[in-house]
């Protein structure tokens, strides 16, 4: 059996392995959709003589294979260009008023700590809710308990983003003035005032999020009911809470921890509805705007950080999956 | 004190749900077990041997339910207590041992701390003291390295040890009663052995009252003053273990009795210059790049005779059958077929040489579509192999049904599902026939069956060799099963051969000290056997001990 370094160098290569084809993909995708930015930001006054200058100042005329590569290994080094929509480009209609030049990590940096911050309130309350939802599901099974919380975690999943969103204004900003409605964050913000505004679309994301993590445990725990050394622990008299908790759970990790990554994962990378409800600066609204501008540097840079989101929390939870099982970890 | 009645179930009534209706599982059993005796639980599977044993500690498994009846464990009726009461008895004063405890141990944790769970739950007696108690009985059940093994994890502990490791944790409360669900059943015999001498030594020691479950009569000889024979959920008869196996009553009692008579008559020798069937030259294996789990197999098949081929897990049984199909290539040697080599790998072999060699799988369950109809089962290999098609392969399907003793108008249409274990496993050998082959390796095909089953399905494999002349290649650990059906004897320890030859010859002395070793620990029906055994060996000349002093 391999050592469990060994997994996790080649996970993490494959990782790296997947973060350049993800940036190839997108770098196809962005080049095959229609129009440009240079076309996009001139708008009416889009002059041919005008787009051919903004191409070639944004070297936009380049060969695609040439663009990709230098982009590519700027990349490597942690630079992610400079955002097309912030250049300025008052030079080409004459007057030049300012010349501070935003790059693009410094436009994502505010953003994505934003969106971690949310996606980290978010998660402290999904994940040990739905666990103790789940283990809870599993210890009363077709109970009513269960059958609640499953209809309750189905419909919450089920309903579009913006109605859950809608409906928790209408009872906790509305009808019951406690929570504001608009997320409004700014860098100064003390942390007990940035939680507040940040708890509304944090409890959206947790209604989201809750019915799959709940149901994996549920499932996983009741998947090993049946194994004998589940009959051996309730034959030797253990209360049903003991059975589930000490010889129950710890088997099922695995299958909890991978999907509990992938729903963390979304909270990074899918809550562009919610940001935009809230009017939440995060990343998502900003890698909307970008794409509609074609504003290639942004959203190549915002595709690397939801790719990377993705492969580091699959890789978490790949590590701790193996640390779960005592095979691994203790090998004969 | 010994004539205290302990356990005293009275009409007990147990039924399962099935397909929406409650079946009857056992039917009004009685059972008295007064202290310090052992009662042996014998059946064929499906006779409600477990269900009873579990009931006796006032449990069902999930689909069960207590119909009737009554069960009193030391004067109190468990079918009365509460939940909360029933659980301060579990583990406690009742304790159970199960089949694999490979299985039965919780892989996440070590096996110290799972054997101080229940005292210290039950408040018996605190975590260390039960630690020190727990290493106590590690060495009184002969387990190597007593003060460290408790630290491991089951995986990092091989099943004899883990079998012995439950029965120290079923003692860890110092139970009145402990049930033993068929403890040994899945061990080796030379495995077997030590952890029945050891069950039998502790029980004695702590005069705990148990209940012996098991389908192996010769087992049951060994560790029971008194014998219960049930069938199907009904008690066929109980007597003390002498008087039963001296003078069963029941008819049923006599036919489990008499399974061990079966013997085919010995064969001719083989001829001098006659060529084998199938002959593995010098074969060395290995999966992948790991070590290597064949070393130098050779051994001959011929004509129409039947070479067992005898070993415990682990031996290189069935990896010598995998490179024989040509599923596993051997690294050296190579597999010859009539004197000619065989490709090593079965993507390199022609039809006509696929053909020739066959196998029957162990487990007939898993070796089955389950969605497919018999007609089909067999009926791809008669198409694939022999070409035929539409009517001509209905009626071949037909006659190889007959041959394995089914009717055909019957079972062509059913699925695997709708089958019994040994009609199954029939199918598995209409499968293997309808290729027409001359050599058909059965890999343990007995071993999952009940014993009156195992036996008609070893005659109908001796009747198709005698009318067919197909040479088998016979796996299997039981030595039983080797009387009563094989011609020549092939004895595998650690993926090499230790002893080949003749099957009087094998049962003679001298012999390898390992067949020796191999043939002493199969279980006799004598009551004395084991105590025999012991005094004769010595306890420390049984099992896996046995075999690291050979090496």
């Amino acid at each position: 059996m391999r050592s469990v370094s060994t997994i996790i160098l080649q996970r993490l290569g494959l990782g790296v392995l997947t973060l350049i084809v993800v940036s190839l993909v997108i770098f196809c995708a962005v080049e095959m959709l229609p129009g440009d930015f240079a076309e996009a930001i001139l708008g009416q006054g889009a002059t041919p003589e005008a787009v051919t200058a903004i191409r070639e100042q944004l070297g936009l005329d380049k060969p695609v294979v040439q663009r990709y590569l230098g982009w590519l290994g700027n990349a490597v080094t942690g630079d992610f260009g400079v955002s097309f929509a912030r250049l300025n480009f008052a030079s080409n209609f004459g007057a030049s008023t300012n010349t501070t030049v935003v790059s693009v990590a410094d436009q994502l940096k505010p953003r994505f700590v934003n969106t971690l911050f949310l996606a980290g309130v978010a998660a402290s309350i999904a994940v040990p809710l739905s666990l103790i939802i789940g283990i809870l599901a599993a210890l009363y099974r077709n109970s009513v308990f269960d059958r609640v919380a499953n209809v309750f975690t189905l419909t919450s999943i089920s309903s579009p983003e913006f109605f859950v969103a809608y409906i928790l204004i209408l009872f906790l900003a509305v009808l019951n003035p406690i929570l504001p409605s608009l997320s409004n964050i700014y860098e100064t913000m003390d942390f007990g005032a940035r939680l507040k505004a940040t708890l509304l679309p944090a409890l959206v994301l947790t209604l989201v999020v809750t019915a799959h993590m709940m149901r994996m445990t549920r499932a996983a725990i009741i998947n090993l009911l049946a194994s004998p050394y589940i009959e051996m622990a309730r034959l030797k008299g253990l209360s049903p809470v003991r059975v589930i908790l000490r010889h129950a759970l710890p088997n099922a990790l695995a299958p909890i921890i991978n999907v509990i990554a992938l729903n963390l994962a979304y909270l990074i990378t899918g809550v562009v509805v919610v940001e935009v409800v809230f009017v939440y600066p995060g990343v998502g609204q900003l890698f909307v705007d970008s794409v509609k501008i074609r504003d290639i540097p942004l959203v190549q840079a915002c595709c690397l950080i939801f790719a990377a989101a993705y492969v580091l929390l699959n890789l978490l939870a790949d590590v701790m999956s193996i640390i779960s099982n005592p095979r691994l970890r203790h090998p004969k | 004190m010994s004539s205290e009645l302990l356990l005293r179930i009275r009409d007990l009534h147990i039924e399962g749900r099935a397909d929406e209706q409650w079946l009857p599982i056992i039917n009004g059993v009685d059972l008295d077990l007064q202290r310090g005796r052992v009662l042996g639980l014998i059946g064929e599977s499906g006779a409600g041997k477990s269900t009873l044993g579990l009931a006796a500690m006032g449990f069902t498994r999930d689909g069960c339910r207590i119909s009737g009846g009554s069960i009193e464990f030391d004067g109190t009726d468990l079918l009365a207590l509460s939940k909360l009461q029933r659980r301060a008895l579990l583990g406690k004063r009742i304790a159970y041992v199960a089949q694999s405890a490979a299985a039965s141990f919780n892989p996440a944790h070590k096996i110290l701390n799972q054997h101080t769970e229940a005292p210290v739950y039950h408040g018996v007696m605190s975590k260390t003291e039960s630690q020190g108690d727990g290493m106590e009985l590690y060495r009184k059940l002969r387990l190597p390295d007593p003060d460290n093994i408790g630290f491991r994890y089951p995986h990092q502990v091989s099943g004899g040890q883990l079998q012995r490791a439950m029965t120290a944790m079923a003692m860890s409360c110092r139970p009145d009663l402990i049930i033993f669900d068929e403890p040994t059943t899945a061990l080796d015999v030379t495995t077997q052995i030590e952890v029945l001498a050891a069950i039998r030594d502790i029980v004695e020691q702590f005069g705990t009252a148990a209940i012996y479950i098991t389908h192996d009569l010769a087992v049951v000889a060994q560790m029971a003053d008194d014998i219960k024979v049930l069938l199907r959920g009904d008690e066929v008869e109980q007597a003390d273990t002498r008087s039963m196996l001296a003078n069963p009553r029941e008819e049923y009692t006599k036919s489990l009795w008499a399974v061990c008579s079966f013997q085919r008559p010995l064969k001719a020798d083989v001829a001098q210059d006659s060529v084998p069937v199938v002959s593995v030259a010098g074969v060395t294996a290995a999966y992948n790049k790991s070590a290597d789990v064949l070393h130098d197999v050779s051994f001959d098949v011929h004509r129409g005779r039947t070479v067992a081929v005898v070993g415990e897990s682990g031996s290189g049984k069935s990896t010598v059958a995998r490179c024989i199909m040509g599923l596993l290539p051997p690294k050296q040697g190579a597999v010859l077929y009539n004197g000619e080599a065989l490709p090593a790998s079965y993507k390199k072999r022609t039809k006509e040489q696929l053909r020739c060699v066959q196998m029957i799988y162990q487990m007939a369950d898993t070796a089955l579509n389950p969605r497919v109809r018999i007609k089909d089962i067999i009926g791809r290999p008669v198409e694939f192999y022999r070409g035929l098609k539409g009517k001509q392969r209905d009626d071949r399907v037909a006659e190889l049904l007959e041959q394995i003793e089914l009717d055909p108008s019957q079972y062509m249409q059913r699925r695997p599902t709708e089958l019994s274990g040994g009609q199954k496993q029939r199918i598995g050998i209409a499968r293997a026939l309808a290729a027409e082959p001359e050599f058909i390796i059965c890999d343990e095909v007995t071993s999952a069956l009940d014993q009156l089953v195992a036996e008609g399905i070893l005659r109908l494999l001796a009747r198709l060799q005698d009318e067919l002349n197909i040479a088998y290649m016979f796996i299997t650990h039981d030595l039983a099963t080797v009387r009563a059906i094989a011609d020549e004897v092939v004895v595998m320890k650690e993926g090499r051969v230790v002893e080949a030859g003749p099957k009087e010859e094998m049962f003679t002395p001298p012999h390898h000290p390992y067949t020796d070793l191999l043939l002493s620990s199969v279980p006799e029906m004598d009551p004395d056997w084991l105590t025999k055994l012991l005094a004769e060996r010595g306890v420390d000349n049984i099992g896996d001990a046995a075999v690291a002093r050979m090496n």
